[in-house]
């Protein structure tokens, strides 16, 4: 019979995925579980940024140096297509967050709130707004849903 | 010229929109910038009809970017099933910028126009460099391009219904998430096997054999792009993003984005991974086609209950895309095949759709169903198309809805699964309810008095109807899809022979 | 007006050696560390400190959103004009090999002008985004906070 061990060494000789991992798992949980919608995106840049840890080391050669020619033929160079591939995703994080970024913005404006639970409410009654008015139009009804002029 | 051109087909096909996007945004006029997107639309859909021509032989165009050789350089692969797919998103596009110029100018402000047509050209890019590359990594560049401009577009809604900007904002972390969750399945791939070319992706795995860190891969990529095409637990952002987005966004990214997220998973499972991959049958069999067979029957139910058309069709469309998966989830050229063909024809079908919902929204202001009473008097044109539309979504002969449907059950009864093809006919019924309830509120009953609307405008008028009529043509002449659907389902097939031991 | 002045000398110190650096890094970017990404957000870094310290106003009037918003453009029009070029006289798209006397000649070269294209791309981006989110103003007030 095959004795269970701990392989420590294993363990700890992967640490950068157990980095990987807790740093994904934060992230993921704060995008899903906190209700302010910028905490949303800084849980989301979280889980990215972990992703990118996830690349770069993979790309580490032990005792490489930075991939830049040194004319010796006996250096060892770590793998830079991970680090060329993150530089894009980095660059495809940034512009989600400034997206993302901007939409919270916007939606501060239009609903006077960036919560969660506030902004279900408030769509909650225009959904109700919406159906009430079907039963009795009013007239004029059709601007309260237009949002506030003032968001440009 | 010609030659030249000829040369670099795949190239052009995703340089041109690219070039184009950033020209738009820099003279900023609306007139211009609806040009532009046009002329290129057309472009790429010359392009895509000639790359088709190339490949429908069962020929493969290898272009390498920079003349970097493949394993090394990124290179774009267009066989059959790319070609069909470049044709399905492009050809969208053209039928969807006349219609987009005046619903455009209705519901977004002028100077924002010249923006929105280049957020437009950004995710035509997208969308054809997801489908025409053959390098893994590329595909998610691409697929953020399309998703990015996607949620832009979306919450240019806002003018119209405030609530663009939370389903946009809701779109975008579940897209975020998606996406990220596709590059940790790409990066652990790359892992396995140190390549992120596809052909060579599945070379490497054949040599390497099977390990956990492919099934890790496999699954992140499978949930990765399950949130992308609205696999059905995964779909919630979609019944907003479809519902408050400006008409002319609903029309294509319903029409082209989970369709091209369709195409992803299907290069992914069969290009690279291969059919005989076990870990990968296991999945498809106990999770992907349970998952289908809800979609089809949940979302369906879902939608008889919605109040807005624009939503109804919302959750229409996640019930279709759980037949598209049904069919890949048979793991069967002919379920491959159904897949295919049921791209093609759910593009147009719901195209078609979203355009005679935009229409209802320029003429009467609203898409919800109330609003709609006797429309079928007022608006006879539009009426009809819907009533075209609705036909082919429930799978009524002669549409291509039927043809879809036709090969789905086929396929169902090749492997001898009775109970899924009783499924698909038993979920077509929820269909007829749904539409149903549309036409009787066109039809019959008599308009409110004093309403003010009138037949929407010949240029939404003549995309609409060339788009129903493609659905009836394809639907009687369905030997030229299913041919090409067939040649896709083949290669993909062949291509993915690989020997597990 | 009179306060921070301590930020503002320094920041004044700071921003043209930030403009050097940002130079360098792109310039040195074929052959070593560096290149249009990482040089475009260090130049875009030296007109937001400005625009920090001395408000937008100040900033945009040296640098105009119109100038912001065509130089976007016109980054991703170098790096796709490069690889057209390459097209045109019968190479594949962004094939360097066409550019110059060919060989590492067109390899410099055509690594040059892409890299060009992205940092003008990418500085322009970061200013507009800061310009964007800074120039908007805010509903709440600053006892809401």
């Amino acid at each position: 019979m095959q004795e269970v061990v701990l392989d420590l060494e294993f363990i700890i000789g992967h640490y950068n995925y157990w980095l990987f991992v807790i740093l994904m798992m934060t992230g993921l949980y704060i995008t899903v579980s906190r209700g302010n919608l910028i905490k949303k995106v800084v849980g989301l840049n979280l889980f990215q940024t972990s992703v990118f840890m996830l690349y770069i080391s993979m790309g580490k050669i032990e005792g490489g140096t930075a991939p830049i020619l040194t004319g010796d033929p006996n250096t060892v160079y770590s793998n830079p297509l991970p680090h060329v591939l993150i530089l894009t995703a980095i660059v495809v994080g940034i512009a989600t967050t400034a997206l993302a970024l901007a939409l919270v913005v916007r939606i501060g404006e239009e609903f006077g709130s960036i919560e969660e639970d506030e902004l279900i409410e408030i769509e909650h009654e225009l959904d109700f707004a919406e159906e009430s008015a079907e039963a009795s139009p009013v007239p004029g009804q059709g601007d309260a849903n237009k949002g506030e002029p003032g968001g440009k | 010229m010609i030659d030249l051109i000829a040369k670099n087909l795949p190239a052009l096909q995703v340089v041109i929109p690219l070039m184009a996007a950033p020209v738009c945004a820099i003279f900023n006029r609306s007139r211009l910038a609806w040009l532009i997107a046009f002329v290129v639309a057309i472009a790429s859909f010359a392009m895509s009809v000639a790359l088709l021509g190339q490949t429908l032989d069962g020929g493969i165009i290898s272009y390498h970017l920079g003349g970097w050789a493949p394993p090394i350089g990124i290179e774009y692969r267009v066989d059959v099933l790319n070609a069909f797919v470049l044709l399905i998103v492009s050809g969208i596009a053209v039928v969807t910028l006349p219609y987009a110029a005046k619903s455009v100018a209705q519901e977004i402000p002028r100077e924002k126009q010249g923006f929105f047509y280049t957020a437009f050209l950004l995710c035509l890019t997208g969308l054809l460099g997801v489908t025409i590359t053959g390098d893994a990594f590329n595909v998610f560049v691409f697929l953020e391009i399309s998703s990015l401009s996607t949620y832009a577009l979306v919450a240019t809604g806002a003018e119209r219904n405030r609530r663009a900007l939370t389903a946009a904002y809701n779109y975008l972390i579940m897209g975020t998430v998606g996406a990220t969750f596709f590059v940790i399945g790409l990066g652990l791939l790359y892992m396995a096997t140190g390549t992120l070319n596809m052909a060579d992706l599945a070379h490497q795995i054949t040599l390497r054999g099977d390990t956990r860190m492919l099934h890790m891969g496999f699954a992140f990529v499978l949930v990765g792009i399950g949130l992308k095409l609205a696999m059905f637990p995964l779909h919630l952002w979609l019944p907003n993003a479809y519902t408050f987005a400006p008409s002319a966004v609903s029309v294509f990214i319903s029409a082209t984005s989970t369709k091209v997220a369709v195409y992803v998973l299907l290069r992914f499972m069969f290009g690279i991974f291969g059919f005989d991959y076990a870990y990968q049958q296991s999945t498809l069999q106990y999770v992907l086609l349970p998952l289908a067979l809800l979609a089809m029957f949940a979302a369906s139910l879902v939608a008889v209950f919605q109040t807005d058309l624009k939503r109804m069709l919302a959750y229409s469309s996640i019930a279709q895309v759980g037949y598209m998966l049904l069919g890949t989830a048979f793991m069967t050229q002919t379920g491959v095949m159904a897949t295919v063909i049921h791209l093609f024809n759910h593009a147009v079908t719901k195209a078609t759709l979203f355009m005679v919902a935009g229409a209802f929204v320029y003429s009467v202001g609203s898409s919800k169903i109330s609003e709609l009473k006797g429309l079928g008097r007022i608006m006879p044109w539009t009426s009809a198309a819907f009533v075209v539309g609705g036909l082919s979504l429930i799978g009524i002969p002669l549409t291509v809805g039927f043809v879809s449907k036709w090969y789905l059950v086929q396929a169902a009864l090749e492997l001898g699964w009775w109970p899924v093809a009783a499924a698909i006919v038993l979920s077509s019924l929820i269909a007829i309810a749904y539409v149903w309830r549309i036409v009787e509120m066109l039809y019959l009953h008599s308009p409110s008095p004093d309403t003010k609307a009138k037949e929407a405008p010949l240029s939404m008028l003549v995309p609409m109807w060339i788009l129903a009529a493609a659905t009836v043509y394809f639907g009687t002449h369905a030997a030229l899809t299913s041919a090409a659907a067939s040649r896709a389902a083949s290669t993909l097939i062949s291509t993915s022979n690989i020997i597990w031991q | 007006m009179d306060h921070h002045s301590i930020l503002r000398v320094v920041s004044k110190l700071l921003i043209p050696p930030i403009i050097v650096y940002a130079l360098y890094v792109q310039w040195h970017g074929d052959f070593g560390p560096g290149g249009g990404f990482q040089a475009g957000v260090i130049f875009a870094v030296a007109f937001i400190l400005y625009g920090l310290v001395f408000g937008v106003e100040a900033m945009t009037e040296v640098l105009p959103t119109s100038v912001i918003r065509v130089a976007m453009s016109l980054g991703v029009l170098i790096y796709a004009g490069t690889g057209f070029y390459a097209l045109l006289v019968g190479h594949n798209f962004l094939d360097y090999e066409s550019i110059g006397h060919g060989g590492h000649h067109a390899q410099e070269w055509g690594i040059l002008l892409v890299e060009l294209g992205v940092g003008i791309t990418v500085a322009s981006v970061m200013i507009g985004i800061f310009v964007a989110f800074a120039s908007r103003t805010p509903k709440l007030k600053d006892e809401d906070w």
